[in-house]
């Protein structure tokens, strides 16, 4: 489904959404050299990145054009299954904090 | 459709049901595609995350020059292949059959670019001693880590250079049409969008101070 905007605006809004993308990859390596502790800066990135990835795909993607069923049906599936993942974090500390022996 | 054919069971397109999310199938087929591989980069992401956790000898081998830079060139090839990409899918979209082709292989062209950067960067690291299960700075699964991601993405590049020559050139010959065309673009720009995943976690959060 295309929205019925006129060319020369969509490709407008397209370099804009294209600049705010690098703008943020930039904003991801100012940040790489600031000294934060390592979890703040996961969740820094991390942020980031999502703002990204849901620019890239409401716009790049033209996933805000679909019918909302899809993009319910496809992002609750998906950040379901991440969620599940999610739960292998807990033995990551574990193995950290319980080591037999040191490295 | 008549009566006959409902009873032999004959299928007629389109005839019983409507389209789900009224997009066409091949574009559902993509975007289900799309959401299985974001749970496998996941995966490996996740077992990444797992891994740099639990190892206090984690390496930091990225200097900014050259590996740093070389991540930021990448980045930029990659984005604004995504907006030529979307420049040629607006352009089947309007029926500018050789304007689509000329930036579907513009597109193409910084994918290949990307490819060969990618590369300098594994040679790099090779060069410097990281191996699968070795490295002189510390954890030994950090080659294992980092090549199987970037390996795991690079892969998607060539498979979407080659894509993009192969759909690219039965679009110009008539075979595909501009849906084909949107459907690439949606492959391409979820390559994108994984980097833009890949290069904070694997890259950014192991720069040598």
């Amino acid at each position: 489904m295309q929205s019925a905007e006129k060319p020369g605006s969509v490709l407008k809004s397209d370099v804009i959404i294209y600049l705010c993308i690098l703008a943020i990859a930039g904003l991801q390596i100012v940040l790489a050299y600031q000294k934060v502790e390592l979890a703040q800066q996961l969740f820094r990135m991390l942020g980031l990145a999502i703002i990204q990835a849901g620019l890239a795909i409401m716009f790049f993607m033209h996933l805000r054009a679909e019918k909302r069923n899809l993009l319910l049906f496809l992002a609750i599936g998906t950040i379901f299954v991440l969620g599940m993942m999610n739960m292998i974090w807990s033995d990551s500390f574990r193995l950290l904090h319980m080591r037999p022996f040191p490295s | 459709m008549s009566e006959a054919d409902l009873t032999m069971g004959t299928h007629v397109p389109g005839a019983l049901e409507q389209s789900p999310f009224a997009i066409p199938s091949k574009k559902l087929v993509m975007w289900l595609f799309i959401a299985s591989d974001a749970i496998t980069f996941a995966a490996l992401l996740f077992a990444y995350g797992f891994l740099r956790n639990a190892t206090p000898d984690w390496p930091r081998p990225f200097n900014f020059s050259p590996s740093i830079i070389n991540v930021m060139l990448m980045t930029f090839v990659l984005i604004s292949s995504s907006l030529t990409m979307l420049i040629g899918v607006r352009m089947a979209q309007a029926g500018n059959k050789s304007g689509a082709f000329r930036w579907i292989f513009i597109t193409a062209a910084a994918g290949i670019l990307f490819a060969l950067l990618h590369l300098r960067e594994w040679l790099g690291l090779i060069a410097e001693g990281v191996r699968l299960f070795q490295n002189p700075w510390g954890a030994g699964t950090f080659g294992a880590a980092f090549f199987s991601i970037t390996g795991l993405h690079l892969t998607h590049v060539v498979g979407g250079v080659v894509a993009m020559v192969v759909v690219g050139l039965r679009y110009r010959r008539g075979r595909y049409n501009a849906d084909d065309i949107e459907i690439l673009g949606l492959y391409w720009h979820f390559v994108d969008m994984v980097w833009m995943f890949v290069v904070p976690l694997v890259y950014l959060l192991n720069v040598k101070q």
